[in-house]
């Protein structure tokens, strides 16, 4: 089958048709969650691990929920709880999970590219990433595609309107390079502190001002100020001062358009980014999103285990030089 | 190449007669006197509707329920995931009912397999059988129809499917020699 990959990176290295189908599959599932009975065999005999070295909640639990509703055997580890606390690289604690033979490693991380670091060392699993620095969070994207298709009939043509802490975020990051793909505008709304240079060739335009971007958007996706990535050169005023500007309210919302959809990939920051009132409205899709991110991750395992890999990995020795390498070449040990 | 072994007047009397006989067991046994007709999709969810014409013509009451069981298959590894999935759509509580599955072709019976599995996930109803417009035969598992349309024995290098473009008609085509 021409839709099949072995790793689920990022939406980078997706066609628009794989896109479509891991929606369109997504769809599917979606039902299987509202039975009484929520279990299906589809994974039978499969294991999933989940290695978090960042927190998460509804990322890791709805991988979880996914993997175990389709029969999976779902494994959890959290870097609080696991070796690494104890000064194992992540290259060990990757290879030492692998040899226990599971079919999908689910991980984030904090550093950009660790899914594809790893993915190259370990050639029998596949790799999907849950979000990995400030580069791809492709299961979140494709679940906001999935709520707009069910509540919007698609993204096509559409204006999403990103605004936040855009410099920190991966979900950013995925939606424009899915919006070229599918063919929705993407609007970015933040303070100049809070957009990386050069973010213009995306493709995308970009807004200082957020009451000037609403008229026009389809959907305003706010985005959590990351307080825990901000650093001493990313000025920030104050959280007042922010949601004054920033932050999503009735009085704001009430410039969009009537069918203009409010989102947000969670956790939320009530009264920073986003207003109770908003969050708690009708127009809000944000449980949706969580809805819908449970049959996206079922998707995303049932696509990732339907492939056999034909791969014929190179001896252990010389992936190890690969990587020493590469943690050369990153001046870390990984 | 393809055959055409059975014509649109001989799958139109065929869908004649499994309404009929379905009407025949149905009902006799209690109360409820609604036919439970659940489609295998995709072609077994169009018999489905054509018999549910037949059955309300003639004056009984039909409740409708769609199985894709592309999730309960046994053979994810080998072929991959379904890149047609339609979602199953069960709007009748299932349990304590008696239940017609319906299929267009039954051939191995892995899919009927999968499917009753996936109606325990639903409930336990009170008795399942099993409507096909065409037995092919080629079991892989001690599976049976209860009531068949059309009966041909095709062997196993063949394909054999229901058409519904301009007309249903049946086509059997060699695949492998």
């Amino acid at each position: 089958m021409s839709a099949s990959f072995k790793h689920l990176f990022g939406i980078a290295q997706l066609s628009r048709q794989q896109i479509e189908h891991l929606v369109h599959l997504g769809e599917s599932f979606i039902e299987l969650s509202r039975r009484s009975v929520k279990k299906a065999p589809t994974l039978r005999g499969k294991t999933v691990i989940n290695l978090f070295f960042e927190n998460s909640t509804r990322t890791r639990t709805s991988f979880e929920i996914a993997g175990k509703r389709l029969s999976a055997d779902v494994i959890n580890i959290s870097a609080s709880t696991s070796a690494t606390k104890k000064g194992e690289s992540l290259l060990d604690t990757g290879e030492t999970l692998a040899a226990m033979q599971p079919h999908v490693l689910v991980i984030r991380h904090s550093i950009s590219g660790a899914c594809e670091f790893l993915a190259d060392f370990l050639p029998d699993t596949s790799i999907v990433n849950a979000g990995d620095g400030a580069h791809e969070h492709p299961t979140q994207v494709l679940t906001d595609l999935l709520t707009l298709h069910v509540q919007a009939g698609g993204v096509a043509g559409k204006t999403m309107t990103i605004v936040g802490d855009i410099a920190h975020s991966r979900v950013a990051r995925s939606h424009l390079l899915a919006a070229q793909k599918l063919g929705y505008k993407v609007r970015l709304v933040a303070p100049k502190t809070l957009l990386p240079r050069g973010i213009e060739q995306f493709g995308c335009e970009v807004f200082h001002d957020f009451d000037a971007a609403i008229p026009g958007s389809d959907v305003l996706y706010m985005l959590r100020m990351q307080t825990e990535r901000l650093t001493s050169n990313c000025c920030f005023p104050s959280i007042r001062e922010y949601h004054e500007a920033y932050g999503l309210n009735a009085a704001r919302l009430a410039l969009a358009a009537d069918d203009c959809r409010v989102m947000h990939p969670g956790p939320m920051n009530r009264g920073v980014e986003i207003a109770s009132e908003v969050a708690d409205s009708a127009r809000s899709h944000i449980l949706d999103q969580v809805e819908h991110g449970v049959a996206i991750r079922m998707a995303v395992l049932t696509a990732l285990c339907g492939n056999s890999p034909e791969s014929s990995p190179s001896p252990r020795s010389k992936r190890r030089e690969k990587a020493e390498s590469a943690m050369r070449a990153q001046g870390k040990l990984l | 190449m393809a055959d055409i072994i059975f014509d649109t007047t001989a799958v139109h009397a065929a869908l004649d007669r499994m309404a009929e006989a379905i009407t025949g067991k149905s009902g006799k046994k209690n109360r409820d006197t609604t036919v439970y007709l659940i489609g295998i999709e995709r072609g077994g969810a169009r018999v489905a509707d054509e018999i549910q014409k037949r059955l309300e013509t003639a004056g009984r009451t039909v409740a409708r329920g769609n199985l894709d069981i592309s999730f309960y298959r046994d053979d994810l590894d080998t072929i991959g995931a379904n890149p047609e999935v339609r979602p199953s759509n069960m709007p009748f509580d299932i349990d304590g009912k008696n239940i017609w599955l319906i299929d267009d072709v039954l051939y191995t019976g892995r899919t009927i397999r999968a499917a009753l599995g996936e109606l325990f996930d639903y409930g336990r109803s009170a008795s399942i059988h099993l409507a096909v417009l065409l037995d092919r035969g080629g079991r892989e598992l001690p599976i049976a129809p209860d009531v068949s349309g059309l009966n041909h024995a095709a062997d196993s290098g063949c394909s054999v499917k229901l058409l519904c473009q301009g007309g249903w008609h049946i086509e059997q085509r060699r695949v492998k020699s």
